[in-house]
């Protein structure tokens, strides 16, 4: 079975322009829920899917395009540096908050607790 | 003994990796020296533990990791919705799920793993459970989070 | 192309992070903002270098990516010894964005 008359680089391009595409989508949605969201500890969510999907799957994509093995490994290596400290700074940012005596909506009803009777 | 040398195997390979030269003595006898000068450090600090050179992790991290990106895959699609729906129906909540991995390795893991799944962010570790703070009530499973922890305490091999 | 729509992609998402940068109400928000436009400005040397064709950006993505993570934790360091000593914090902060 011969795989010859696949275009091999259009076949890469695409699946790049996929990637790109969506990553592009995650990293803006991530923004528009930083903006959106109503109380800080909701926007951390929102910061999370531009620091996971986003990040990730644009440098996946640039990983398609990469010209030689060494852009490819400097790559991997964002990707993992990515993965590894996007969380750490979230968490710490949380965490901060969390110790200063910030407290979070809760319910569906978007309260903070403690203030119904205000 | 066998974490030093895991050590300076993964500073070469960085050194390498990042410098992308492999013919200049000159540029490969600094990257010696570097390499040498860091493990020194970390040898005279005594750093060189299960949380600086996690190799107890390893390999039954790997298939950890890989079932992770799906689960992140998943609930960014989540979290997405409700980003862009035009009344986003959030309910955030606070809860406790309990912290099985023993090793502090094992722990810091767990707890990026909740905060890098997005519509759950760890707000405070402590030693026997974790606070998370979720999105919606969909995206606070606990069940899902718990069976997460105990993912984590299995692929840690080693205990210290 | 494709590089160039990522690169537009990422100028609209850093303008949305700046718009929650200067709105705040509160520091956290701001740092998170920062943090979050650190991450986006990383991914847009990388396209950029991929755009005019020198992927050596790279480095430079690299070591902006070092520097947006040690800042971060270095912003929030400096902030914990600041409110450390400023009394009743709780509910001042909190009153910047109650609903």
């Amino acid at each position: 079975m011969s795989l010859d008359f696949i275009d091999w680089a259009l076949v890469r391009d695409l699946l790049s322009w996929f990637l790109f595409l969506l990553g592009s989508a995650a990293v803006v949605i991530g923004a528009l829920g930083i903006v959106r969201f109503p109380d800080f500890f909701s926007r951390l969510h929102g910061a999370g899917i531009t620091d996971t999907a986003g990040a990730e799957l644009i440098v996946f994509a640039m990983m398609l395009q990469a010209p030689n093995w060494i852009v490819l490994a400097k790559l991997i290596f964002i990707a993992a540096f990515f993965g590894l400290t996007s969380p750490v700074a979230t968490h710490a940012i949380a965490h901060a908050a969390w110790m200063v005596g910030f407290k979070p909506m809760q319910g569906a009803a978007l309260r903070y607790k403690g203030d119904e009777g205000e | 003994m066998g974490r030093i040398l895991i050590l300076v195997l993964n500073l070469v390979v960085i050194w390498l990796l990042l410098s992308g030269y492999f013919d200049k003595p000159l540029l490969l006898a600094f990257g010696a020296a570097s390499v040498a000068f860091t493990t020194w450090l970390a040898v005279r600090a005594r750093i060189i533990d299960n949380d600086s050179v996690p190799s107890g992790l390893f390999p039954g991290i790997l298939g950890y990791w890989a079932w992770l990106i799906f689960e992140i895959g998943k609930a960014n699609i989540l979290v997405a919705r409700q980003a862009l729906a035009v009344e986003p129906k959030l309910s955030p909540k606070l809860f406790t799920v309990p912290n099985p991995p023993r090793s502090s390795v094992g722990k810091a893991t767990f707890g990026n793993s909740i905060t890098l799944t997005p519509g759950t962010v760890t707000i405070d570790v402590r030693e026997e459970e974790i606070l998370v703070h979720a999105l919606t009530e969909e995206l606070a499973d606990v069940e899902a989070i718990t069976a997460m922890g105990e993912r984590v305490a299995r692929a840690e091999r080693r205990q210290t | 192309m494709m590089f160039a729509v990522a690169t537009v992609a990422i100028f609209i998402a850093m303008s949305l992070a700046l718009v929650r940068a200067f709105v705040g109400p509160s520091l956290y928000d701001r740092v998170l903002a920062g943090n979050s436009f650190g991450t986006k400005t990383v991914l847009l040397i990388g396209v950029m270098g991929f755009l005019t064709g020198r992927p050596d950006f790279l480095d430079i993505a690299i070591l902006y990516a070092l520097i947006n993570f040690a800042a971060t934790i270095a912003i929030l360091r400096f902030f914990s010894y600041r409110e450390a000593t400023a009394k009743d914090r709780a509910r001042p902060l909190n009153e910047g964005e109650a609903p």
